[in-house]
This record gives C-alpha cells, sequence and structure tokens, in this order.
C-alpha cells in the first residue's frame, strides 16, 4: 500500500517518473496521486520511497 | 604570589590559563603573535587545544566551535585580522556562544604599522560586525591588569554568553612589566557559563526566567540536542524572523548587558575627586596620563584622570557626574577621534569636551599632554 | 526502518516541509544521512551537524541532532573546534558546491590536510541555488548561469581530486538517483576516521536545469543514473573506453579513495597533550 502525504508533495514528478509499473500521475493541483484503476499494479519496490526529496510518499507493506 | 617580569601579551596567557580556557584558534599576526606562540605551550600542559588555523576566520569559527562544545575558549588578533573576524563576532553574538577575541592593536588601516602603537579600534569592537548587536569590551593598561582583565573576560563571556573582547595595544602588549601572579589559579575566582539542568525535552535554547536574561547553555553532545543560527530566532532556537520575534530577540541580546550595567562596567579614578579637569583615557594611551595629572598637580592645576577599563559599554554614568562638576573634559586616545565622540555625547554639552588624538605612531610624553591640556586652558 | 519512521526518529518534529523547490535533490541527500546515521546505530546525542549557508546548509534545521547553521563557508572551522572540544562527537557538516569549493575552499584544504575527522558531505547542484542561479567552483564549464549568461568559461574543480591531494583520507562520490549507494558511502565516511569528504551529485531543477534546458527535476536524476559510474566498473574500463567516458561527462561513484594509514588530527592532538605533559 502506498502512503501519500499530500501537504508534503510538491509534485516534482521524480516518483512518477521512477514507477516501473507507471501507478503514479501528477495531478492538475500539483500533488503525487495513483492513478485511479492502478491501485493494483503497484509491487511495493519502493523506487517512489527511494527518491521522494520531500518525504511525501511511502510503501507500508503489506501483512 | 611569585613576582615575574612578563610582557602584556603574556600575562593574557596567563590569565587565559588561571580562566580556565580550553581552546585557542588562531592565526599569527603582529603583535599579538606572543599570545598564540605561548598557548600554544601552555595549553596542552593542562590539557587544552591550540590549534593554528588557516586563516583569521577560521580561528574564530573553531572558537565558536570548541565553545558550543563546551570549552572556554579565545581567539587573538591585530586590526587586519579583527576586521577579517568581524561576521563571526556577529554569529557569536547573535547565537549567544561565548568567546574572548583579543584585539592588540597596531597602527591602521590596512597595513598600517605592525609594531607601533594606536587605539584605531575603539570604535570598530563596538559597530564592527554588521547589524544591531552588543559586546563587552575590556581595555588593560599594565601587565598586572592584563592578567587579570583577561580572567574578568573570560568570566564576563561566560556569564553573560557574549563575545567579549580585550582591546589592547602595541605599547600594552608588548612592553613588560613586573606582575605578582598567584601561585596556584585554582584560587581564583571563575565563572562557568550556566547550563540547563531540567529535563532535556523541556530545554528551551534561548528560553530565560524571570529576570535573568541570560539563557542556560548546553554542551553539544551532551544530551541536549539544539540548533545554533545565525538567523532571528526565537527562544526555541529556530529561525523566527517575524517582527515581534526580532523585536524580542535583539532587545534581549541588548538588555542582558544593559541592564547589568553595574556588574558590568569598570573604570578607574585617579585624583577626581577634587579635580578641576580630568582626562579621559583608556589602554596604553592611558598610561601616559597618570604622569601628567601629577605634573599638572605639581604647577597647582587639579587635574584628575578616569580610565575607561570596561570601553563598551560606555562608562555613561560615571562620565555623567564627572562633567556636571568638573570645568572641562581632555580626552586622549592614540587615533584621530573616537572615543571622544563617545564622551561628547555623554556630556552633552554639560562641560567643554577637547581631545588630544595621536595618531603619528608614537605614545605621547606625559608632558605633551599636559601642554595639551594648558593650550585649552590658555595657560 | 522505513522513511517514515525514521522522519519520525531522526527528523524535528513540526520542521517539514523543507524550504527546497520542488525536484531538488537535497532532501534524497539529507534522508541518505539520516539512513546512514541509523545504519550505523548511532545515538542522536553523539552526532552534531554543523553547516555553513546555502541551500543545503538548511539540512542541519531539520535534524534531531547537536546541530548549526551557521556563516557561508565557515562551516568546517566551526565543525573543527567542536571536534576539538569533543572528539566523541560524530561531526557530519552538509555543505554546497559554493560553501565548501568557493567562499570555504579554504577551509576545506586545510580540513583535509589535518585529518580532522570530520565527515563533509557536498550536496553539489553545480549552482548557487539560494541566491538565484549564479555560477559556482563547481559549475561545468560551458554552462548557463544568471551570472554567466554568455556561459561560464570558467572551467570547475574537480573537487574530490582537490580533496584527496589535500590529504582527506576517504573520498567518495555518489548521485541522488543511487541512493542505496550514497546511504552506504556516508555510512563509510562517517564511520572513517578522519577527513572525509562525499561528493553528492543532485539536481536543480529551479536554477540550473532551467537555465540549461536540461529539462525537469526526473530528467535530472536520469542523467544521473546515465553518467555515474559504479567504481568497480569503472576501474575495469580499459583507457580508452575510460577516456571516452570521461569525454561524454560520467564519472565515477562509490569509494574512490580510502587510506587508514594516516593519524586522525584530534588523536594526534591527545598524544600532543601527553609530550606537553612530560610523556605521562
Amino acid at each position: 500500500m502506498l502512503k501519500l502525504v499530500s501537504k508534503r508533495c510538491k509534485g516534482c514528478g521524480i516518483c512518477a517518473n521512477f514507477c516501473p509499473k507507471k501507478v503514479l500521475e501528477i495531478t492538475e493541483v500539483g500533488k503525487c496521486a495513483i492513478i485511479p484503476g492502478k491501485e493494483d499494479d503497484c509491487i511495493q519496490c519502493g523506487q517512489c520511497e527511494l527518491r521522494c526529496p520531500d518525504y511525501a510518499i511511502f510503501v507500508e507493506k503489506d501483512k | 604570589m611569585s613576582i615575574k617580569l612578563l610582557q602584556g601579551n603574556q600575562a593574557v596567557v596567563e590569565g587565559a590559563i588561571a580562566a580556565g580556557v580550553k581552546f585557542y584558534g588562531g592565526y599569527p599576526i603582529t603583535p599579538s603573535t606572543e599570545i598564540a606562540e605561548q598557548l600554544a605551550a601552555r595549553l596542552p600542559q593542562v590539557g587544552g587545544k591550540f590549534m593554528q588555523t588557516e586563516d583569521e576566520l577560521a580561528g574564530i569559527g573553531a572558537v565558536i566551535g570548541a565553545s558550543m562544545g563546551g570549552k572556554k575558549a579565545m581567539t587573538a588578533t591585530s586590526g587586519p585580522g579583527f576586521s577579517l573576524k568581524q561576521e563571526l563576532l556577529g554569529l557569536a553574538c547573535t547565537a549567544e556562544i561565548p568567546i574572548v577575541v583579543v584585539d592588540v592593536q597596531r597602527v591602521g588601516p590596512a597595513t598600517g604599522q605592525p609594531t607601533s602603537p594606536a587605539q584605531g579600534e575603539v570604535m570598530m569592537t563596538r559597530w564592527g560586525t554588521h547589524g544591531d548587536h552588543w559586546v563587552i569590551v575590556v581595555s588593560p593598561v599594565s601587565v598586572p591588569e592584563c592578567f587579570w582583565l583577561t580572567i574578568r573576560a573570560v568570566n564576563l563571556a561566560e556569564k553573560y554568553r557574549v563575545p567579549v573582547i580585550i582591546l589592547m595595544d602595541e605599547v600594552v602588549g608588548h612592553m613588560r612589566e613586573k606582575i605578582e601572579l598567584p601561585d596556584d589559579y585554582s584560587t581564583i575566582e571563575t565563572v562557568d557559563r550556566k547550563r540547563p539542568d531540567c529535563a532535556p525535552e523541556d530545554y528551551l535554547a534561548y528560553g530565560t526566567k524571570g529576570d535573568d536574561l541570560v539563557p542556560p547553555m548546553a554542551d553539544f553532545g551532551s544530551g541536549y540536542r539544539w540548533h545554533v543560527t545565525g538567523l532571528i530566532h526565537d527562544e526555541t532556537g529556530f529561525p523566527k524572523g517575524t517582527p515581534d520575534a526580532t523585536l524580542q530577540s535583539l532587545n534581549r541580546l541588548h538588555d542582558k548587558i544593559y541592564k547589568n550595567l553595574d556588574d558590568i562596567v569598570t573604570f578607574e579614578n585617579y585624583k577626581t575627586d577634587d579635580a578641576d579637569y580630568v582626562i579621559v583615557s583608556f589602554g596604553g594611551a592611558a598610561r601616559t596620563a597618570y604622569d601628567t595629572v601629577d605634573m599638572a598637580r605639581k604647577e597647582g592645576l587639579k587635574v584628575g584622570l578616569f580610565r575607561a577599563i570596561t570601553l563598551w559599554p560606555f562608562p555613561e554614568k560615571q562620565v555623567q557626574e564627572l562633567a556636571s562638576r568638573v570645568q572641562g573634559i581632555l580626552v586622549h586616545e592614540l587615533n584621530y577621534g573616537q572615543y571622544v565622540l563617545e564622551v561628547e555625547r555623554v556630556v552633552a554639552g554639560k562641560c567643554p569636551v577637547w581631545l588630544y588624538g595621536k595618531y603619528d605612531n608614537s605614545s605621547a610624553a606625559p608632558k605633551q599632554l599636559l601642554d595639551e591640556l594648558k593650550k585649552h586652558l590658555g595657560r | 526502518m522505513g522513511m517514515e519512521q525514521l522522519l519520525e526518529k531522526y527528523f524535528r518534529p513540526g520542521r517539514l516541509p523543507h524550504i527546497w523547490c520542488p525536484g531538488c535533490g537535497h532532501g534524497i541527500i539529507t534522508g541518505a544521512i539520516v539512513k546512514a546515521v541509523d545504519k550505523l546505530g548511532l545515538s542522536k546525542d553523539e552526532v552534531a551537524v554543523i553547516s555553513g549557508i546555502g541551500c543545503s546548509s538548511r539540512a542541519s534545521g531539520y535534524l534531531d541532532f547537536n546541530t548549526a547553521n551557521t556563516l557561508h563557508g565557515r562551516a568546517l572551522p566551526i565543525a573543527s573546534g567542536l571536534k576539538m572540544a569533543n572528539p566523541k562527537l560524530k561531526v557530519i557538516v552538509p555543505s554546497g558546491d559554493g560553501d565548501a569549493a568557493a567562499i570555504g575552499g579554504n577551509h576545506l584544504i586545510h580540513a583535509a590536510r589535518r585529518n580532522i575527522d570530520l565527515t563533509l558531505i557536498v550536496y553539489n547542484n553545480s549552482i548557487y541555488g539560494m541566491t538565484g542561479g549564479q555560477y559556482s567552483p563547481l559549475t561545468p564549464k560551458g554552462s548557463k548561469a544568471t551570472t554567466a549568461p554568455y556561459l561560464t568559461i570558467e572551467p570547475a574543480f574537480n573537487l574530490l581530486d582537490l580533496a584527496k591531494a589535500a590529504g582527506a583520507t576517504f573520498v567518495a562520490r555518489s548521485t541522488t538517483f543511487h541512493v542505496q549507494n550514497m546511504v552506504d558511502v556516508i555510512a563509510k565516511a562517517i564511520e572513517h576516521k578522519g577527513f572525509s569528504i562525499v561528493e553528492c551529485v543532485t539536481g536543480c531543477p529551479t536554477n540550473f536545469g532551467r537555465q540549461n534546458k536540461i529539462g525537469s527535476a526526473p530528467k535530472m536524476i536520469e542523467w544521473q543514473r546515465d553518467h555515474g559510474v559504479m567504481i568497480g566498473a569503472w576501474n575495469r574500463m580499459d583507457d580508452e573506453t575510460r577516456a571516452k567516458a570521461l569525454a561524454d561527462g560520467k564519472f565515477p561513484i562509490g569509494v574512490l579513495y580510502e587510506n587508514n594509514d594516516v593519524q586522525e588530527y584530534t588523536e594526534a592532538y591527545d598524544e600532543l597533550i601527553k609530550r606537553a605533559q612530560g610523556g605521562k
């Protein structure tokens, strides 16, 4: 599961760019979001969290 | 007590050791170099550390860092180096890091005349760094006073968390005089900065209580994690540049000094009780004035000497009191006229204020100073 | 520990979001420092973070260590004094390319020469960010900057070669693409007893990328991906290949140099104290 902290997101697009499954996008309001319908495509690889300069996206591993 | 023949700069070194200084960072510069040389030998003997830094900025920088680490720390320099240190001096002011800076003045500006006496940094010590700030400046007149005033400077820095500048001149720094040194420095009264006694989570780096305007300071690494910044900050220590926060911060930096003038300001009155005329002087220039006073008195002129030991904050109350009962004040300093401006401001026309500013790379002889005074008296 | 837990543990509460621009890599580097500290299991009380002035230098304020955001260029002398006062502290110095290589360049070579145990992390974004895009000593020659409207004519330092020549005993480079590598080399740099420098190549989309038409933040990180070559692979290149790689603007990353045979400064000073006290 991805946890997005929208108030910290500055919409740089790094997460979306490096997401291997193209799950993420930057919305019209300039924030990162999961593309509707792609929720289940996330493979929890952590590439987004790894390079998010704003600490605004975390992978919460499924239990 | 043991009697020694020491140079002024050497007496500063012994004063620093006696005061508990454990770190020196600095760059060699005439006429202050002996301080660095002797501390390089003395500090390790007492478990302290000496660093010859790559430049003047690194010297005072390392001193600030060492003080943050909990050590009493000082540097020494002369005019050119003192110019370079100004920005870091401002950091020590705003971040309230206790440090001592010795400035053994030479003739300026620029390289000037390295081994000749001058007192051209009187205003610079007060106003050198940019922005409103407040410091304490003391100026010794003799070798023994170099020793005791260095201890006092360290104590004041620790007590008020402020940079204290020991403003010397080539005369006082380089001359040799007899001095009685205590055999056991541990009998000398020293002051350590207040450290927090609250729980670390309750520590407010710049929080004060009641009338005590000096916040306790935790050593880096002691379990109280706090933030030092050169930005305007609030009591948490973190940047806050609102008009209110700025006012509060600057007012406290001012008030912690200026509400304690009786504790900070020291001076010497030599035969001023019945004086009709008073010479106001300090440091090396004042050495001339004792003899001038005595010579004048032999001629029937009731002259006294008011010697500022604390140059800044200015001994305002004391000079005002003198101005109210004497017929004239002659300011003697080794420059074109700096301290006289403050004397004039404070005297505010209550009596005439004259200047004998000597700026020819040499000290005045007592007779010269007396002649200057007599010139103003029409005698 | 994930970044969310690391934030909780090592960042000061209430100080985020940070001031850095969208896509600025400084947050990635600051995160890597925290991950390295965590990896080493250091207590927060034994870590000091001393910075100068510039975008990178704001890092100190976010971190729950013993921290200082001092003056432009002066972090290393202040850190040196602190280290001398308390050699037990692990002193980390986040610095920008202007802070470390220009106004503080003299301090850099002398801290390296002394081999004092500090860890200098150079956030190299090739530009002065905070003042709005002026060229730095690490701006590649031929770049555009607000103070180089006709392109820079000054060559850039190779900062790591400079530090090594001056006496640094641990020299490493990484990029904000190679985050795991960055954490690894920063941890090694902190552990190293002596002066260590880690150049972290990062992007300034606002003030470097835009002027030089490199594109968005992701494009800048892709550039790092395509130009940073792991030191092992770099060393395996034959001379001709390496020359071509250099000509293409590629650079080695990882630990480039380590020397554990040089005495550290504060340790040397402790021996000096013993000598001064008569060899007790």
